[in-house]
């Protein structure tokens, strides 16, 4: 096949401005289609990142219902259960009602436990760690405000009131994390330092949802189990599963939206692949001449189809690479537009091998029609045309 | 001058239209092309005329609804009893018969699934006050059943929430938690959100979710749009609360920003993107289509035809497969999508919004203004390339 290099160039040449073009079309259909499937991920919420092993208990009625702070020493002395860490939904607000910060409490000194995949530096960990009034904040955050190391935030909460009345809680910034699951977004204060100026009827001693590993993964069942065991018929029931079924839970709740961006992904590229398909057809039949002549010089009707079809896979593998290559780019602008609402971890990786997969069932569709009709072709009838 | 030009520019017009059929596969793809982008742009925009509907032309003037300071929506908001007391107090909200139009309200959610994917979804619960909730909203009409008996576990449910999310007929029960609650009725209020919610009576919502005699907001028919501001500063200004005040159309406009933002730009993307690949396919059908015509075009040049007319009759020529994209793209999606039901999470409560897609006239013409802005810029350049060529290489073109 390498031979004929020279031949898909010149053929390709032939046409600048429509090679262009049709190479034009299938990379706005591939950045597209990369664009949505980026978008698709971040609707997903990282759920398939989450990791195998860990549980999540949560209120049995749901989310925004309280339980006591003492479940979460109980969840550690079920069996099974290696490290456990709290959550409660702080809701921060900076500086004003615009501004809103994906803001949780947690319990610093289990959550790395629990939560290996959230990296800083060894002294920033420890610095959060010991020091209650501080927390650690994602890098988006981190850039979308300029906030650094070491200042010191007034954070308001949208759902707690001190009580004093006041709903500012100051906070220093220890650290700056980077987290393998795509969250780059949230902000983790102590909870001590809320519940500690919290009024008995304001919440206090009261948390969120607890997530904890487990030693076995296969165990998970058992386990959820043997925790709501606990809890069953008391004034606070609570429902556990899996991390993954809990981040599923809320990307499910996206429901339709999911649905309508693969619905317009598709349509999409039906379109593209009547435009291609034309343009193939139609600069394979301008060529009949030329394929005659290839015929009369003894090329066979196999090299014949093998070279359309070859022409078309140049083409839209080009075109599919340019517009997948552009996606990604413009997946970390998207993704910093969008970090303040979801996880965003940029093109996913699955969506590059569909993208292969489309680039040769686009090619093989495009290519076939013009490939069949130019082996089929009669050197007599080509000839007498001219 | 004027008339030779106009009489010439309908001679090549008529005479390209009158070949289009040999040239009918090419001149499909670009209308298909055209057609595709229209549909799925009005597609993905109607969603946001959908949210439109249900959240901000839901919202009156005269309804004010009034949150704990700080309080972006009804899920962090809260009040206690005392506090609610001072605002029903206030001199401009509005009585009837029955009495004062004002509903303290609280405002949960509770776990339903939803028909489509069978996992459970976040269903605002909200807890009114029976006499004076339903007069809040614009519409409001049971439509199935009857209204829920105050101090009783009995709920009703919106239209839309019934629509999308299983086990909400009348007469059947949902469970959440320890508690039942008992399907009565159905309600509708003109699609907007509130159809979205399921209503019990507010104290006994208190109740089974622990809420001690504490509620989220105050919702109150004014006496007049004007009496809003004073409303405003008497409560503001009052030193026993901390509050802020909104009308009905002020909030739901507030909470529908971060859905409209997120839709709106996912649908000039897509837009833009779809847009630019429907120009490429009409720029090459348009090319083909004038070196298809390289000989015909020369001819007319040779015969005295200027080059303007023939600038103009391939730019009629491409505006044409345009409009009919549009006018193809319009109804494919109005057919398919309008009134369209479908529910999704408004991040700003945490909750389920039902809504319908919603083709709106102004919509369909900004989509066929897209369209024939997409054939004309697809004809331009061909149309330049058709008049400049030159008469004697297209005479000798065969």
């Amino acid at each position: 096949m390498l031979k004929f290099l020279p031949l898909f160039f010149a053929n390709l040449g032939r046409k600048p401005v429509r090679t262009t073009l049709t190479l034009g079309s299938i990379v706005v259909a591939f950045l597209l289609f990369g664009l949505l499937k980026t978008m698709e991920g971040a609707l997903a919420l990282g759920a398939d990142l989450a990791g195998v092993d860990r549980l999540a208990t949560m209120h049995r009625m749901s989310l925004i219902q309280q339980f006591p702070l003492s479940y979460l020493n109980r969840i550690r002395a079920v069996d099974g259960v290696v490290a456990a860490t709290s959550f409660n939904w702080f809701g921060g607000i900076y500086q004003n009602e615009r501004n809103q910060v994906s803001a949780m409490t947690t319990e610093p000194a289990t959550f790395f436990d629990v939560y290996p995949e959230y990296l800083l530096p060894p002294e920033q960990r420890a610095d959060w760690i010991s020091d209650r009034a501080s927390m650690i904040v994602g890098r988006a955050t981190a850039e979308r405000f300029g906030w650094k190391v070491g200042d010191t935030i007034p954070l308001r909460s949208s759902f707690y009131r001190k009580s004093d009345g006041s709903d500012t809680w100051d906070v220093r910034i220890a650290g700056i994390y980077d987290a393998a699951n795509g969250d780059s977004s949230s902000v983790y204060l102590h909870y001590d330092y809320l519940n500690e100026s919290l009024s008995r009827n304001g919440g206090r001693d009261f948390i969120g949802f607890v997530i904890f590993r487990i030693e076995n993964p296969d165990e998970a069942a058992q386990v959820s189990a043997r925790v709501d065991a606990l809890f069953a018929n008391s004034p606070a029931e609570t429902k556990t599963s899996t991390e993954r079924a809990f981040i599923q839970g809320f990307a499910n709740q996206m429901g339709d939206i999911a649905t309508i961006v693969t619905a317009v992904a598709s349509a999409v590229f039906f379109t593209m692949l009547l435009v291609t398909a034309n343009t193939m057809a139609q600069s394979v039949r301008e060529r009949t001449n030329e394929t005659a002549v290839l015929k009369t010089l003894g090329f066979t009707r196999h090299t014949i189809a093998g070279l359309v079809l070859t022409e078309s896979f140049l083409i839209t593998a080009l075109g599919g690479a340019i517009g997948l290559g552009l996606a990604a780019l413009a997946a970390r602008r998207v993704g910093d537009m969008l970090a303040q609402f979801f996880p965003v971890i940029g093109v996913p990786a699955g969506a590059y091998v569909t993208g292969v997969v489309l680039i040769a069932i686009l090619s093989l569709l495009a290519g076939l029609l013009p490939s069949l009709e130019a082996s089929r072709l009669k050197i007599t009838d080509a000839l007498r045309k001219v | 001058m004027l008339g030779n030009w106009l009489a010439q520019i309908g001679a090549v017009t008529a005479l390209n239209l009158r070949n289009l059929r040999e040239r009918s596969s090419s001149t499909l793809v670009a209308l298909v092309g055209v057609t595709g982008v229209v549909t799925v742009v009005v597609g993905v925009l109607s969603i946001n005329e959908g949210f439109r509907a249900v959240l901000q032309e839901a919202g009156a003037d005269d309804v004010a609804i009034v949150l704990r300071g700080g309080a972006t929506d009804e899920m962090t908001s809260g009040f206690g009893l005392d506090q609610t007391r001072v605002i029903a107090d206030a001199a401009e909200i509005a009585r009837d018969a029955d009495g004062l139009l004002a509903s303290a309200e609280l405002y949960v959610i509770v776990e339903v699934p939803l028909k489509s994917a069978g996992t459970v979804a976040n269903v605002p619960l909200r807890g009114v006050n029976a006499a004076a909730a339903p007069k809040l909203r614009q519409n409001f009409e049971i439509t199935e059943g009857r209204m829920f008996t105050p101090g009783t576990f009995e709920i009703i449910v919106g239209r839309g929430a019934a629509s999308q999310f299983s086990g909400l007929e009348v007469g059947e029960t949902l469970r959440s938690g320890t508690t039942s609650w008992l399907v009565v009725g159905h309600y509708r209020d003109r699609g907007s959100i509130a159809e979205s919610e399921i209503w019990t009576d507010a104290t006994v919502l208190q109740g089974a979710y622990n809420r001690g005699t504490s509620y989220q907001s105050v919702r109150a028919r004014l006496t007049s749009p004007e009496a809003f501001q004073a409303f405003k500063d008497a409560l503001t200004t009052d030193p026993r609360l901390n509050v802020r005040v909104f009308t009905e159309r002020q909030y739901y406009e507030e909470q529908s920003r971060t859905l409209t933002l997120i839709v709106g730009t996912v649908g000039v993307v897509i837009a833009v993107l779809m847009g630019l690949g429907a120009v490429f396919a009409a720029v090459n059908t348009m090319y083909s289509a004038v070196s298809a015509r390289a000989r015909e075009i020369a001819t007319l040049r040779a015969l005295g035809f200027g080059a303007f007319p023939v600038v103009v009759s391939v730019l009629v020529e491409a505006a044409l497969i345009g409009a009919a994209g549009g006018l193809l793209g319009m109804a494919i999606a109005y057919f398919a999508f309008n009134g369209f039901q479908a529910s999704t999470m408004n991040w700003s409560s945490f909750s389920q919004i039902t809504f319908a897609f919603t083709v709106t006239p102004e919509l369909a013409a900004q989509g066929l203004v897209y369209a024939l802005a997409l054939g004309l810029l697809g004809g331009s350049f061909p149309s330049i390339r058709a008049a400049r060529q030159p008469i004697v290489r297209g005479l000798r073109e065969l």
